[in-house]
């Protein structure tokens, strides 16, 4: 009974491969299941705009199923139900001399988060396209720009103000999402967590020490969401937005000052 | 950049589209030939049968009151928007569509920004890019859509801010200049593509009255030059002065059609009448 500080400090703050391993593989997982979700979320937006009515009609219903569905469900669907629908299994425990973190739960997994949060994405990209004035785009035109130049020179760089902030939120969830992928058995630091107290019948102190890793990376991440959106230049006052490009892509402060303010 | 130096006033004085490389030549052939068209907004019939020719180097003034369909006729002449009757020629071509035998489709995206190349066009609210410098956002085009060079459109590109009076501002980003300014950037802009036709949709209108005369003076100077123009505007003086025609619209037609002589003088139509009286 009671709490253990002993077995606590042992289990958050012993160095050691396992852990190493399960914080490595949720701070991998998060990040490529983000960029998936980025990279698919676009082109659901995208497609969502498109004239051709097949690719507008997929995107929706990627759209619809991947938000009115559990992730959960997502996940087991991928990792239980893919295989046995393809007669082969396309997430065994290895791949090749790949390491070992990297197997196929990981994998599905990682797929299942980065699909599920494309859905989401897409919602957010749509968002930011439609904040940007209409005017952008028929100047672009007018000047003879097709519509992909258009879309990934004029608009998506000022959609970016209106993505961002959201994005962070987006990438603070999965960070946690991800303690989900224990259930196909990857060991992220739920599992991790897992494994431990069921060798010695002590379910808080290890749980109490995930939280530990999860609130260091929320909180870290969203120091560097906060830098990231002072960057962007939430305010929208004439000098701010002078410097508002130039800030995004220089980290330092007093980034290059341009032109006299009249 | 420090900006200590003021913008001058505009000293233009020379070519404008030497700046940009070269003055259309040929005078009376047919720029702009719209045929009889027709548009709907839903079940308002904007545009109703509307026919006008533009030869080279002419500038047409378009008048009309409020609603009377000025804009959206000059969106169709570089196919902003669809039409549902006529034809629209642009220096031969016809505008954003097919004719299949006598039926209109519509042309792929890609061929209708190509014909877009040659039309200029001056928004009422500027339409500025606000993520590019000045100088960014005259070269845009000319590199990402003609695939000049970028040292070549950095050379047009300062040639023509020089022309509107603007090389101080180069690296000015659009929120940091003027009203007027921005619209001198933008129709710098639109004639480093070399088009042979520039579209004006009430280019002064959202401007404060001191920062109106910058930006007449390079339309001005663009129509010495000997630039292809179609001008919605309610500046009457710049009409007198420029216009070679001026059309008055109403309704979804061209109600009117003549010299800035004949209109301010002894214009036909009543309603033209009633017009000029409200607005001179
Ligand atoms: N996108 C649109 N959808 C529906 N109706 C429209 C649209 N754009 C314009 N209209 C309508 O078409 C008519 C003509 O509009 P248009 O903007 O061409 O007039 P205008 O002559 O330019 O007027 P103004 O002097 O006020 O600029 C108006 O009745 C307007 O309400
Ligand atoms: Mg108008």
């Amino acid at each position: 009974m009671g709490f253990q500080m002993k077995e606590f400090l042992d289990f958050t703050f012993t160095w050691r491969e396992v852990l190493i391993a399960a914080l490595t593989t949720t701070i991998l997982m998060a990040v490529l299941a983000q960029l998936l979700g980025v990279v698919l979320g676009l082109l659901a937006a995208l497609g969502g705009r498109s004239r051709n009515m097949v690719i507008k009609g997929v995107s929706g219903l990627y759209v619809w199923f991947f938000r009115g569905t559990p992730v959960l469900v997502q996940i087991v669907l991928l990792y239980y139900g893919l295989p046995s629908l393809l007669g082969f299994d396309p997430f065994p425990k290895q791949y090749g001399n790949l390491p070992e973190l990297i197997g196929g739960a990981f994998l599905a997994a990682t797929l299942a988060l980065g699909i599920n949060e494309g859905a989401y994405m897409s919602e957010i990209i749509r968002a930011g396209i439609l904040s940007v004035d209409s005017g952008q785009a028929e100047a672009a035109k007018s000047l003879g720009m097709t519509p992909g130049k258009t879309m990934s020179r004029i608009i998506l760089p000022q959609a970016l103000r209106v993505i961002v902030p959201p994005l962070g939120n987006e990438f603070n969830n999965m960070l946690k999402t991800t303690s989900l992928a224990s259930v196909v058995g990857v060991t992220e630091l739920l599992l991790l967590a897992e494994n431990r107290f069921g060798g010695t019948f002590r379910p808080f102190e290890p749980l109490i020490g995930i939280c530990v890793y999860y609130l260091l990376l929320t909180t870290l991440w969203g120091l560097v969401q906060g830098r990231l959106e002072k960057k962007l230049g939430a305010g929208l006052n004439r000098n701010e937005e002078a410097g508002f490009w130039a800030r995004l892509l220089t980290t330092s402060r007093g980034a290059p000052h341009s032109g006299g303010v009249r | 950049m420090t900006g200590h130096q003021h913008a001058t006033d505009v000293a233009i004085g020379h070519d404008l589209l030497d700046a940009a490389g070269g003055a259309p030549t040929g005078s009376s052939e047919v720029v702009v030939d719209a045929q009889h068209v027709d548009k709907w907004f839903g079940k308002l019939h904007v545009l109703q049968d509307v026919s006008l020719q533009v030869k080279r180097q002419e500038v047409v003034v378009v008048l009309g009151p409020s609603g009377s369909g000025k804009t959206t006729f000059i969106r169709c002449v570089n196919h902003l928007e669809k039409i549902q009757g006529g034809r629209i020629f642009v220096n031969g071509h016809l505008i954003g569509y097919r004719d299949v035998a006598g039926k209109l489709i519509e042309d792929k995206e890609a061929n209708i920004a190509k014909q877009r190349q040659e039309i200029g066009m001056v928004f009422q609210r500027f339409n500025l890019f606000p993520h590019k410098t000045a100088l960014e956002n005259i070269i845009e085009a000319p590199t990402q859509v003609r695939g000049m060079s970028k040292d070549e459109a950095l050379e047009v590109g300062n040639a023509l801010l020089q022309r509107v009076g603007l090389a101080a501002k180069a690296d000015s980003y659009p929120a940091q200049l003027s009203g007027g300014q921005q619209q001198r950037v933008a129709i710098a802009r639109a004639l480093a593509m070399k088009p042979a036709l520039m579209l004006f949709d009430e280019p002064t209108s959202a401007l404060d009255p001191e920062m109106i005369g910058e930006v007449l003076e390079v339309m001005k100077e663009l129509a010495r030059e000997g630039m292809t123009m179609i001008v919605v505007t309610h500046e009457m003086g710049f009409a007198r002065e420029v216009a070679d025609r001026v059309v008055m619209m109403d309704e979804g037609r061209v109600i009117e059609e003549g010299t800035p002589e004949h209109f301010f003088n002894n214009p036909t139509e009543e309603r033209t009448k009633t017009f000029l009286a409200k607005i001179l």
